[in-house]
C-alpha cells in the first residue's frame, strides 16, 4: 500500500470524525436544552426534537464525503491511489466537510438551544425558529459542495 | 390565489336578544369582532371576569379529568399526535349540556379519587420507611420505651462500630464490682452501627449510662410504643389496605370511562362559553341596547345581515373602510396551493392590498422539495403515508390536514426527482438484482435525466438555473405590486434594471471559460450577441445608478446612493449560490441510501442474507427518510423565506380570528335542515 493510499485514506476518515463530532457535541447541548422543554410541556417535544436534530447533519455530510472518497480511491471501488500527490490531494479535498463540519455544527448547536427556548416561551414561532439554525448550515452545505467537487474532480 | 376582501360590519341590536344572537354568531364562526373603536362613555361594559374563569376552571377541570381518565382506562385514549376531532350529533351535545352538573361532579370525583390515591402513595411510602427502620429491632420482646421494672432500668440504643456482646458488657460495666449486674443483648448489626439493649439495676443505671455515652451510646430518634414486630405488623397491614385502596380509586375512575365523550364534549362547552363571555365583556352597551363591530368575509356580508335583520330585529351596517382600517387577513387558495398556506402562515401573513404569494411559492415549494429528497421509494412511502392518514382521519385539526396534504405533494414532486436522477431507494434494485439474483448487467433502473454523482458540477448549473428563475419570479412579483400600486418610475428603477443587470452579466457569464470548466461543455455566442449582452448590463447599471436614490433631490447624493445600490449585486450573488443545497441535499439522499444498501447486503445472498438485508434496510432507510426529509423541510423553507422572499415580500398582515366555539375535541354534526 502506497503512503498516497494513507493520505487519502486519512481524508476520508477525517471527515467523518470532524464533522462526527461536531454534529455529536451540537445534538447532545440541544437535545438537553429539548430535554428541559419537554420536561416543563410535554406536548413540545415533537417541535423540539426537529430543532434538536438541525445540528446532526453536517455528520451525515461528512459520512457522505466520506463515502464517495472511499469509493474512489479503491477501498469500495475505484482505483488504488498509487502516488502521494493524489492522497495529499484527496486529503485536502476532504478538509472543508470535515473542518467547517465540526465547527458549524457546534455553533448550529448553540443557535439550536436558543431557537429551543424560543419556541418554549413561543410554541407558534415554531417557522422562525427553525430558520435560525439553518442559516449556520449554510456554511456547512458550502463546504460539503466544495468537498464533494474536489472529490470528484481529482483523478 | 388571493386574500379574501373583507366587510366591515357594525350590528346594533336589542339587549334581549343578546345572547341568542351571540350564540348564534358563534356559531357561523365568519366574523372577527373588534370592539376597540366604540368609544362613547355612555356605553357600559359588562365585568364578566367571574364567569370566564369559572367556565375556565370547568374546562380544566374536565381535561384534568380526561387525561387522568386516558391513563388508567387507555381504552378511551384517541389518536395521539394525530387526533382526529370527536364527531358529536346535535342531540348528543344538547344532552350532555343538559346533565352538565352531573359530568362536572364526576370529574370532580375523579380528581377527588386522584387526590387520595396520591395521599394513600404517601402514606405508602412514609410506612415502607417506618418498617424499614424498626427492622433492627425485631428481636426485641418488649416495646423500645419500656422503662424497665421497679428495680432495673432499660436502655435501648446504638453504638458506633461492630462489637459483640462481651466487649460490650466489658464497657458498660467498667468501673464496676466483678461480675457486674449487666445484661447486654445485641439486637443487631448492621451498616457500622451495632443495635442493643441493656438491663441494669436501677442504682447502676447512671454509671452504666455514662460508661455507655463513652464509647458512642444514642438512643434512637423515635421510640415506638408497642412490640417492634407488631408494630411493623401493623404498617404492613395498613399498606396493605391502602394498596387495596388504590386499586379501588382506580376501578373507580376507570368507571366513568363511558362518560369520557362527554367529558370532551362538557369541556369543549365550557371552552365555547368562557370564550363568549370574554366576548361579553368587550361589548359596549346602553340601557337597552348593545353594539358590535367587526369584521365578516364580504361574500358572507349580504347573508349574515339579512340574517340578523330577520331573525333578532337588529341594525346592521356596512361600513365603508378606513384608510386607518387594518383589515384582518384570510388566505383564499385553489386545493393545491392552500396547502402551502401553513409555510406562509409561519413566516407572517401578508397585508390587505399585498399580493398573496402562496400560489406561485407552492410551486417552488414542491419542486424543490423535490429536489432535494429526490428519491422515488421515499417519495412514494411519504405521499402513501399521507394519503392514508388524509382518507383515514377526515377530521383533522385544519393547519395539519394542510401540512398532510403538502407532504402528500412533495411525495408526489420527490417520486419525479426520484426518477430523474434513477434513485427508488438508493440503488435497491441493482442491489437486489445483483445479491439474491446473480445479476451481473449493467444498471437496471437508469435515471431519466442524470445521475448526480456522475455530473455534479452540470447538476450545479442547473441548480444555479432554477435559483435564478425563482428569484426572478419573486422580483418579478415585486414590479407586478408596484404596477398593480401604478408606480411605474418604481418599477423601472427597482425591477426592470435589475432584470436587465442581472441578466446581462449572466448572459455574459455563459460564454465564458469558467463556465466552460463548470458545465463541461463551451457555449459560444456570435459578436452581436456578447455585444448585445454588454449593452444590456450597462443599462441596467446606469438604470440603477440614475433611478434607485430616486426620492432624493440632490443628484450627488441620488448617484452615489445608486452607486451603492450597485454593490447590492453581491446580495443577488450569495442568493443564487445558496441554490446549490438543492445539489447538495440531493446528493446527501441518495449517497446515504447507497451505503445503507451497500451495508444491508454484506451478509450476501441466499437465504442467509435475507433477514439481515430486510432489518438493515428498513432502519437504515427509516433513518435516511427522516432525516432528509427533515433537512428537505428546513432548506426548502428557507429557500421561500430568505431568497424568495426577501426579493418582495414583508408579512406584516394579521390572522383572521373570528368568534366562534372552541372546540378542542368535538365537531358536531350539523343536520341538514329540513
Amino acid at each position: 500500500m502506497s503512503i498516497g493510499m494513507v493520505y487519502a485514506l486519512l481524508g476520508a476518515a477525517l471527515s467523518t470524525i470532524l464533522a462526527g463530532i461536531g454534529s455529536a457535541f451540537g445534538v447532545r447541548a440541544a437535545g438537553q436544552a429539548a430535554a428541559g422543554v419537554t420536561a416543563e410541556n410535554p406536548e413540545m417535544f415533537a417541535k423540539v426534537l426537529v430543532l434538536q436534530l438541525l445540528p446532526g447533519t453536517q455528520g451525515i455530510y461528512g459520512l457522505l464525503v466520506t463515502f464517495i472518497a472511499l469509493s474512489r480511491i479503491g477501498v469500495l471501488g475505484g482505483n488504488a491511489v498509487t502516488d502521494t500527490n493524489t492522497g495529499l490531494l484527496y486529503l485536502i479535498a476532504c478538509l472543508p466537510v470535515a473542518v467547517v463540519g465540526l465547527i458549524s455544527a457546534i455553533y448550529q448547536g448553540k443557535t439550536a438551544i436558543a431557537s429551543i427556548n424560543l419556541v418554549a416561551k413561543k410554541p407558534d414561532q415554531f417557522g422562525k425558529a427553525m430558520l435560525f439554525p439553518a442559516m449556520v448550515e449554510t456554511y456547512a452545505i458550502l463546504a460539503l459542495l466544495v468537498s464533494i467537487l474536489a472529490v470528484t474532480n481529482i483523478g | 390565489m388571493a386574500i379574501v376582501e373583507m366587510q366591515k360590519l357594525s350590528i346594533c341590536a336589542d339587549k334581549k336578544r343578546r345572547k341568542a344572537l351571540l350564540e348564534t354568531l358563534q356559531s357561523l364562526g365568519v366574523m372577527q369582532i373588534e370592539n376597540d373603536s366604540i368609544d362613547d362613555p355612555q356605553l357600559q361594559k359588562m365585568d364578566t371576569e367571574s364567569a370566564i374563569s369559572t367556565f375556565g376552571k370547568n374546562a380544566d377541570t374536565l381535561d384534568q379529568a380526561i387525561s387522568l381518565l386516558t391513563s388508567y382506562a387507555p381504552s378511551t385514549k384517541s389518536g395521539g399526535l394525530f387526533q382526529e376531532k370527536m364527531l358529536v350529533s346535535r342531540e348528543q351535545f344538547e344532552n350532555t349540556v343538559e346533565s352538565q352538573k352531573n359530568y362536572m361532579r364526576f370529574a370532580n370525583q375523579i380528581l377527588q379519587d386522584q387526590k387520595e390515591m396520591d395521599e394513600a402513595r404517601g402514606t405508602i411510602e412514609k410506612d415502607r420507611n417506618r418498617i424499614l427502620a424498626l427492622q433492627p429491632w425485631m428481636k426485641m420482646d418488649v416495646p423500645l420505651n419500656t422503662p424497665g421494672t421497679q428495680t432495673t432500668e432499660m436502655l435501648v440504643g446504638t453504638v458506633p462500630g461492630e462489637t459483640d456482646a462481651a466487649g460490650l458488657y466489658a464497657a458498660a460495666s467498667k468501673g464496676m464490682e466483678d461480675p457486674a449486674p449487666v445484661d447486654v443483648t445485641v439486637l443487631d448489626c448492621d451498616a457500622g452501627l451495632t443495635y442493643l439493649a441493656v438491663l441494669c439495676l436501677r442504682r447502676d443505671a447512671e454509671q452504666v449510662g455514662n460508661n455507655l455515652r463513652d464509647i458512642g451510646f444514642a438512643r434512637p430518634q423515635q421510640m415506638e410504643s408497642g412490640l417492634p414486630s407488631a408494630t411493623a405488623e401493623a404498617l404492613e397491614q395498613d399498606i396493605r389496605a391502602k394498596e387495596k385502596r388504590i386499586e379501588e380509586l382506580k376501578k373507580d375512575i376507570s368507571g366513568f370511562a363511558r362518560e369520557a365523550e362527554e367529558f370532551r364534549i362538557a369541556s369543549d362547552y365550557y371552552r365555547t362559553r368562557a370564550e363568549k363571555y370574554r366576548l361579553l365583556g368587550t361589548i359596549p352597551q346602553s340601557e337597552n341596547m348593545f353594539f358590535l363591530e367587526g369584521w365578516v368575509p364580504k361574500s358572507q356580508a349580504g347573508p349574515v345581515k339579512n340574517m340578523l335583520e330577520l331573525k333578532f330585529d337588529a341594525l346592521v351596517e356596512m361600513e365603508k373602510t378606513e384608510p386607518d382600517d387594518f383589515e384582518p387577513t384570510l388566505l383564499k387558495n385553489n386545493s393545491f396551493s392552500e396547502s402551502a398556506e401553513g409555510v406562509l402562515e409561519s413566516y407572517g401573513l401578508p397585508q390587505h392590498h399585498r399580493v398573496d404569494p402562496t400560489f406561485v411559492m407552492s410551486l417552488f415549494y414542491v419542486f424543490f422539495f423535490g429536489m432535494m429528497l429526490s428519491d422515488a421509494g421515499y417519495g412514494i412511502v411519504m405521499s402513501i403515508a399521507c394519503a392514508v392518514l388524509l382518507l383515514k382521519k377526515k377530521r383533522l385539526e385544519k393547519g395539519l390536514r394542510k401540512m398532510l396534504k403538502l407532504f402528500f405533494w412533495c411525495g408526489l414532486s420527490t417520486t419525479f426527482w426520484g426518477f430523474m436522477y434513477g434513485g427508488f431507494f438508493g440503488d435497491a434494485i441493482d442491489v437486489i438484482a445483483k445479491t439474491f439474483f446473480g445479476y451481473t448487467g449493467g444498471t437496471i433502473l437508469k435515471p431519466l435525466w442524470f445521475a448526480p454523482l456522475d455530473n455534479p458540477m452540470q447538476l450545479l448549473v442547473w441548480c444555479l438555473l432554477f435559483g435564478l428563475i425563482h428569484l426572478f419570479t419573486g422580483l418579478g412579483m415585486k414590479g407586478y405590486e408596484m404596477l398593480k400600486d401604478h408606480d411605474p418610475v418604481g418599477f423601472l428603477g427597482d425591477v426592470v434594471s435589475w432584470y436587465l443587470f442581472v441578466g446581462g452579466l449572466v448572459l455574459l457569464l455563459v460564454p465564458s471559460d469558467i463556465f466552460a470548466s463548470i458545465a463541461g461543455q463551451k457555449i459560444t455566442f456570435p459578436a452581436w450577441a456578447h455585444q448585445l449582452s454588454v449593452m444590456i448590463t450597462l443599462i441596467g447599471v446606469a438604470m440603477i445608478i440614475l433611478m434607485s436614490g430616486r426620492d432624493h433631490k440632490n443628484w450627488a447624493v441620488r448617484i452615489a446612493l445608486g452607486a451603492y445600490d450597485v454593490y447590492g449585486v453581491t446580495g443577488w450573488l450569495s442568493d443564487l449560490l445558496s441554490y446549490s443545497r438543492l445539489l447538495a441535499l440531493g446528493l446527501a439522499t441518495g449517497v446515504i441510501a447507497n451505503v445503507v444498501n451497500m451495508m444491508a447486503s454484506m451478509v450476501g445472498g441466499g437465504p442467509v442474507g435475507i433477514i439481515p438485508f430486510i432489518l438493515v434496510f428498513l432502519l437504515g432507510h427509516t433513518m435516511n427518510i427522516a432525516i432528509n426529509a427533515l433537512g428537505a423541510y428546513v432548506h426548502t423553507n428557507r429557500l421561500q423565506y430568505v431568497e424568495f422572499f426577501g426579493k418582495f415580500y414583508d408579512a406584516g398582515g394579521r390572522a383572521f380570528q373570528p368568534f366562534r366555539a372552541i372546540n378542542k375535541y368535538i365537531q358536531i354534526k350539523e343536520e341538514k335542515e329540513s
